[in-house]
This record gives C-alpha cells, structure tokens and sequence, in this order.
C-alpha cells in the first residue's frame, strides 16, 4: 500500500507525459480526443491552476497565512511577462526572467507591510493591495494593460513552437513543467527543516519564536516565495491563453484558488494540486455545458461553491482527506 | 468653489454607503469573530428584493421590503452556516467566501449579469443649489440615512441591555458567557442587524448609482474592509470616522488627480495607518 | 457536596492538561485548589464552566453539567470571578454590574456594603480602575446574583499587600454565606481562608486534605506547591 503510494505519483506524471500522444476520446469528459487542441489547453490550463493552487497552498496550507491578495502576483507576472513582450517587444525568456524577480521583491515590499498584521487584518489588508493592482489594471494607465479588454500576447515576440494551434502540445508541456517546478519547490520545502518549522509557526507561533527563529522573516520569505511562484503561473498563463486578463486581477481569483486548497485538502501534500485541477476542469466543462443545465445550475460559481460550502462541513481534509479515509477502510 | 461643495457631499455620500456596510461587518467581526464575505451578498439581496419589489407594490413597501430581506439574510447565515462552525473561524470565513460566490452566481443566474435600472423616488432625481453648486438631491437621501443609523446604532448599544451585551461581547465574549448569557443569541442579532443595514446599502447604493448588478455587493465590500480596518475592528463610531475620510480622499483625490488614484489612495492610506500602529490594531483584532 | 468532580480530563492542542482529576467541594467554607503554575488549576475551572472540552464528570448540586452550555452552567448559580479579572475596560463600572445581573432582584446591597467605592466611580470607566478597584468589580459581579458556588481564580495576584489583604477579608465575609473554590498562590491568604485543599500535580490531584494539615507540614507544602517559606 505504501509502495503503491509512493509510485501514485510517478504514474500520474508517466500518463500525464504520454497524454499527448493519445487519440483516445472520453466522450462527456472531454469535447475531442485527448490530443485535440482544445482538450490540451482545457488540461494546460488545469494544470497551471494546479501549480497555483499548491504555490498558494505554501502560505495558507504550511504557513497558515489566510492571504485573500494572491491574485495579485499571479496577475503582476502575467502582466509583467505580457507587457515586456508585446510593448516592449522583449524575448519571451527575458521578460519571463525579469519579471518574476520584480514580482517577487514587490511582494517583499507588500509582505513586509501586511505581516505586521496577523490573523483577519492580514486578509482583509492583503485583499486590498490585491485590490490596488484590479484598479489599475481595469484603468488601463497609458494603454498598458488593455483595462477590461485585457492584453493580447504578441505572438510576434514569442518562439515559433509556442505559436499556433497545432503547437498547443507545446503550451502543454509548459504547463505541466510549471506545475513540477512547484512540486518540487513545495515538497522541497516539506520535507527540509523549513517545513516544519512553517507549520509551526501555522500551529503555535511562540514555539517558533522560542526557538530563537523570526517568525516575521520566516513568514515574509515564504511570502515572497509564494510570490515568486504566482507570478511565474500567472506567466504560463498568459502564454496558454494568449493574454493577461483583468479576470487574473480580481479578488475572485484569491477566492478560488482558497477554494481548491481547501476542497482539495489543505496543507497536505497534493491536495492544493488535486484540488487546483478539478477546479479549473469543472469550471472549464461547467462553463461549456452550462447552456443545457437549467436555472442556477448553468453557473460554475454556483455549483463551485455550493460544493465548497459543503466541503467545509462534511469534509474537513478536502478530497484528499475523502481518498484517504476510504483507502484506509477498504 | 461648487466644485468643492459637489466632491464633499459626494464624498460623503460615499463614505454614507461605506458606513452601512463597514458598521455591519465591524459588529459582527467585533462580537461574532467572523470575517464576513459573504456580506456583499446580503447587500445585493436587499438591492434585488427592492428592485422587484418596487414595481408591484411601490417603494413605500419594497424599501422596508429589501431591509429586511438584508436582515433575513443575515439571520439566516449566521443560524445555519456560521453557527456550526463556532470556534473554527478559519472555516467560518470559508462558508462566507463560498457563499458569496454561490449567493452572485445565483443572484445572476435569476437576474442575468447586466445591471438593471433601479427605481427611486421623484424628489431624488431632482438637485438642490447650495451656493454655486448643483448638488444632486440624491446625496443627502444618502448622508441623511446614514447620520440616522448611526445615531439609532449608538442609542442601542449605549441604552439597551442588548446592546451591553454586544459591546461587552466585542470586548471578551467568553466572559459574558461566563456571566450566564447566551452571547450567541446575540450573534444572531448582529448578523440581523448587519445585514439590514447592508440591505439598507443596497437599495440607496442602487438609487445612487441609478442601477443594480450582482457584483456590486463586493465592489463595495472591499472599501468597507478597509473603512473597517482603519476605523478599529468592532466599533460603529470608529467606521463612521473611517468611512468619512475614506470617502471624501476617494472623491478629492479621484477628482484632481489621475483616474483611479483616489481608490489607490485610499489603499495607501491603510497601509499607513497600519505602519503607524500595527500593534494597536493587531490588538484590537486579537481581542475582539 | 455541592461540587463533584470525577477524572476529569482535557487536551489541548495535543497536550493532555487535566489526566483524570477527582475532587469534591464541600457546601460550605473555602476549599483550596493549589499547586505549581501550569499544573492546570484555571484549567479545572474553565473544564468545570464548560469553556475549554473535557471529558470525565461534573455534578454541580447533583446535577451533571459536563457538555452543558457554559451560560447554562452559570446560571444554575455558579459564579465566576476568572483570573486577571476581565473586567469590560470600555463599560462603566454600573455597566459592568448591570450586565453581571441575572435575575430580577440583584442584591445591590451587598455590593455597596463591600464596595462602597464602586458607587462612587458607577460612572467610571472600568479600564481606568486600578486592579484592586477592578477585582471588587470581578466580585461584585458574583455578588449580585444568588449563587450557590463561587469559582474564584487568584483574586490577589497582582495586587499590593493592603489590597490583598482587604480582597481576603471580603472573601472570608462571602464565604460565610456561599462555598468558594479559590485558586490562590499566596498561602497566607490560603492559611486564613482556607478549610479544605486540594492540590493538582502535573494534570492529577496529588494531595486532598484540610488545608492546615498541607500549611502546618513544611516539607509537605515544599514537595507539593515548591515553595519553602510558610
């Protein structure tokens, strides 16, 4: 059992390899066959929400910082990798690799505001700046951003094998190596000493403080981080969708990705990942479907977070806890 | 010099709308410890009950009619989702996020996502002249109400038994219970209350902004966040104070200098309150 | 007995606090609830007012009130005077007493015999008492009701040595009308309230006795409370 634990993982990346080369259709699940275009991008973009989920799930699940502001590095690295490349005309690679350093030091600055705060003041301050950067992205200042419209990504500046439909393999593949990057920082940081001092400091701060550790570094590192990470999602965002929307600015963003840590499980291992694709895969289908479901039903939001709410009473740990408890039994 | 006068009654128009909604949510983070976002929702439920209802039957009936849809609402919440949850208050602020994103989709899904023209009395529409200015009559049906609230607020907590217990409650709600009261029945009213009083926003921030769309509850809801953290987690006189300077830097700042850079304004403005007293406020959201 | 407790257990956060304590309180006079800090004393309180999740049995006047409402549970007339007092500092002093007010004859004059002071300052806000002026609140607030126990959680910590002694004198003229359980660290307030003892030991009762046989036995009082003076 734990063996077969421990390979689940492998296999999943093995399939989620190999996926690509498939022709098979899941008629109901998916709208053409698994190496269709649209299926790849619907699946490219499960797994960008999975990565974000679990790069979020750093701060709410480990450090337990209730951060309602998230969106907005995920929305500065799309933005920021958008505007380099399309006003600026930038390569891709360079203004992915300015970017994301530029996000991270202005969630530095951010962080070390808001963490002088704990508990509720620091979500509803955190949901504030996030809400600074909606404005400004909505306002549009100096035909930057696009305001509502949102900003198309100049395919002129981007590598030719990232462009066209019949590249979205590619896209794809971007997608799923973002999503390991963030494994493999998150499960580094588990495992390191770090993790268990974050959740720790999740727990109990004094404990941590008594081990002579700032919490306050410790928290904005993780911040920062977690910042870092968002901003390099938000990137292979906009590569995938072709554009930075406003959509990425807004609190409602924040909201989801709190909704798939937590219907996914929180603070374990891959919950935020499983939560994160299911998710973006309901929303995505719901969305398709939605026309034929009647009343309130033909809402994803609707049906997300009626779940949600359900999730939180009758499933503490999230799908993971569910799995879990019934593996156990069985 | 009109110019003048039109930001700051529209200014204070405004921070009338931000007072509604922060003074609720400050009541029922202060007492209850929930961190309400579903208190948009509670809003545009009263918003929508008026909008329907006005057309039937009148505004005499819908206004009364969408503040206590807003109450309901927030009874209804707090004595079926919340109550639960009662010492879990990560998993209280979780109920209120899913259920403000289920609460607008429905709210769309019935009503579609345009905004709808919103009904207001004849005498709003009209203006008033106030020196040079033309001042739209609908500003002071806002900062008239809201004075009222407040007053009506702080009559009840100061001079009834109630309003003893949610202050005390504000402060250290465990030793209340300590001294044989059901403080949780207290929760219930503020949730009431809170949400009549977002019902209240509602229906004039319909009459304001001359229409209603599922969203507006959480557009909203964010500046009365910050109106709440500036004002002091818990106390109605503190958001009155914070709505008032929020609302007018947003209208000044937004007149004179770049679009959008009063509402970010606004945001550094918290973030300087929060430099200056961290631990004051820390303190209060501790206690609370 | 007016209060008995049976293995009485708590967890808090992964720690086992209370493992299985076992007392009873007897109808009259002071009974001492001793021992070294974090030996879980105000947890025992809070375990028997149902604010903290306990496991084991609580009758209160041959009534079980374990898993009950902490608001019902004091309303049965148990009143609680909690440690570090929690006053309401932003209500008045007469805000204060009236929301401790349970029933529709509060004995006001008790309080005003005790405390003429808070009278005086009814309009004062309580924040702005000194502690002593804020323990007579904390007490005033038993007062009013008719109870038929007080739990009363180290009333002198904190206080100048006048004031711990006019605290005490206060509680000895109470307890000659209603049975306290005392939480106390300062014996000589023990010594002269005090009939009965019970002393916890790393969440379990270690000693029960009369609390002059625990005070009269120096190296008893050392092993069990760690101190040496008398």
């Amino acid at each position: 059992m734990t063996r077969l634990t421990k390979m689940l993982p492998l296999v999943v990346l093995a399939v989620l390899i190999l996926l690509p080369y498939s022709t098979v259709g899941l008629p109901g699940v998916f709208e053409g066959s698994l190496n269709s275009p649209g299926t790849l991008q619907m699946l490219a973009i499960c797994l960008v929400f999975g990565g974000l989920a679990l790069g979020y799930d750093l701060l709410f699940g480990r450090a337990g910082l209730l951060s309602f502001g998230h969106a907005l590095y995920i929305a500065a690295g799309a933005y920021g990798t958008d505007i380099l490349v399309s006003h600026a005309h930038w390569p891709l690679w360079a203004a992915v690799a300015a970017t994301v350093p530029a996000v991270a030091v202005l969630a530095a600055l951010l962080g070390a505001v808001a963490l002088r705060t704990t508990g509720i003041a620091f979500a509803m301050v955190t949901l504030a700046f996030a809400q600074v950067g909606w404005i400004v992205v909505n306002r549009d200042p100096g035909g930057l951003t696009g305001g509502e419209e949102g900003l198309p990504l100049d395919s002129a500046g981007l590598p030719a094998s990232l462009v066209g439909v019949a590249n979205t393999v590619n896209l794809y593949w971007v997608a799923l190596a973002f999503l390991l990057v963030v494994v493999v920082v998150v499960h580094g940081i588990d495992r390191a000493p770090l993790g268990r001092v974050l959740t720790g400091l999740r727990d109990d701060e004094r404990r941590v403080s008594v081990l002579g550790l700032s919490a306050y570094r410790l928290k904005l590192g993780t911040f920062v981080l977690a910042g870092a990470l968002a901003a390099l999602g938000g990137a292979v965002h906009a590569l995938i969708v072709g554009g930075a929307s406003p959509h990425l600015a807004s609190a409602d963003l924040t909201l989801s990705l709190i909704v798939m840590a937590v219907l996914g499980g929180a603070g374990t291992r891959w919950g935020a990942v499983v939560g994160g694709v299911v998710y973006a895969y309901l929303d995505q289908r719901l969305t398709q479907v939605g026309g034929a479901l009647p009343g309130p039903l033909s809402q994803p939001l609707f049906i997300l977070g009626t779940l949600f709410v359900l999730a939180v009473y009758f499933a503490p740990g999230g799908l993971t806890g569910v799995l879990k408890r019934r593996g156990r039994f069985a | 010099m009109s110019t003048v006068i039109l930001l700051t009654l529209t200014g204070l128009g405004l921070a009338a709308l931000y007072f509604l909604i922060a003074s609720g949510l400050s009541l029922v983070f202060g007492l209850a410890g929930v961190l309400n976002f579903a208190h948009g929702l509670f809003l545009s439920v009263g918003a929508y009950a008026t909008w329907w209802a006005a057309p039937r039957w009148g505004l005499a009936v819908a206004v009364p009619l969408g503040i206590a849809a807003g109450a309901a609402t927030g009874a209804l919440v707090e004595v079926v989702l919340i109550r639960p949850l009662y010492k879990r208050p990560t998993e209280q602020v979780l109920v209120t996020v899913g259920l403000s994103l289920a609460g607008v989709a429905l709210l769309q899904s019935v009503w579609g996502a345009d905004p709808r023209t919103y009904p207001r009395p004849a005498w709003a529409a009209q203006v008033t002249t106030i020196g040079s200015a033309q001042v739209p009559d609908d500003r002071f049906l806002l900062i008239g109400t809201a004075v009222a609230v407040l007053l009506a607020l702080l009559l009840f907590l100061h001079k009834t038994r109630y309003g003893l217990v949610i202050r005390a409650g504000v402060e250290n709600r465990d030793m209340v219970s300590a001294l044989g009261i059901d403080v949780r029945r207290a929760f219930t009213l503020v949730f009431a209350i809170g949400g009549a009083l977002a019902g209240t926003a509602g229906v004039l921030g319909g009459m304001y902004f001359g229409s209603v769309s599922p969203g507006q509850g959480a557009s909203l809801l964010i500046f009365a966040f910050i109106v709440v953290v500036i004002g002091g987690l818990g106390s109605v006189t503190g958001s009155a104070v914070a709505a008032v300077v929020v609302g007018l830097l947003q209208q000044f700042v937004n007149y004179y200098g770049a679009a959008g850079a009063g509402d970010v304004s606004v945001v550094a403005l918290l973030a300087l309150v929060l430099l200056l007293r961290p631990s004051g406020l820390a303190r209060t959201a501790v206690t609370a | 007995m007016i209060l008995e407790v049976r293995d009485l257990s708590v967890r808090l956060g992964g720690s086992h606090i209370l493992q299985g304590v076992t007392f009873d309180v007897p109808p009259a006079g002071v009974t001492a609830l001793l021992g070294r800090n974090g030996v879980g004393k105000t947890t025992t309180l809070r375990a028997i007012l149902g604010e903290v999740p306990a496991t084991g049995a609580v009758e209160f006047g041959g009534e079980p009130v374990l898993g009950r409402a902490t608001h019902k549970i004091v309303r049965s007339g148990l009143g609680y005077v909690p440690e570090d007092r929690c006053v309401f500092g932003g209500l008045t002093v007469a805000e204060n007493l009236r929301l401790a007010v349970r029933g529709a004859d509060p004995d006001y004059d008790t309080v005003h015999e005790l405390f003429p002071e808070l009278r005086a300052r009814a309009g004062q806000r309580a924040g702005t008492l000194s502690g002593g002026q804020q323990q007579m609140v904390a007490i005033a607030r038993v007062l009013l009701n008719r109870n038929r126990l007080l739990l009363v959680d180290e009333p002198t910590k904190g206080l100048a040595p006048a004031v711990v002694s006019a605290v005490a004198a206060v509680l000895g003229r109470v307890a000659e009308q209603v049975p306290i359980l005392l939480v106390e660290q300062n014996l000589a307030v023990v010594r002269r309230l005090a009939a009965g003892a019970v002393v916890l030991e790393a969440g379990r009762v270690a000693w029960t006795g009369a609390a002059s046989d625990l005070l009269g036995d120096a190296g008893r009082t050392r092993t069990l409370l760690g101190v040496g003076r008398s």
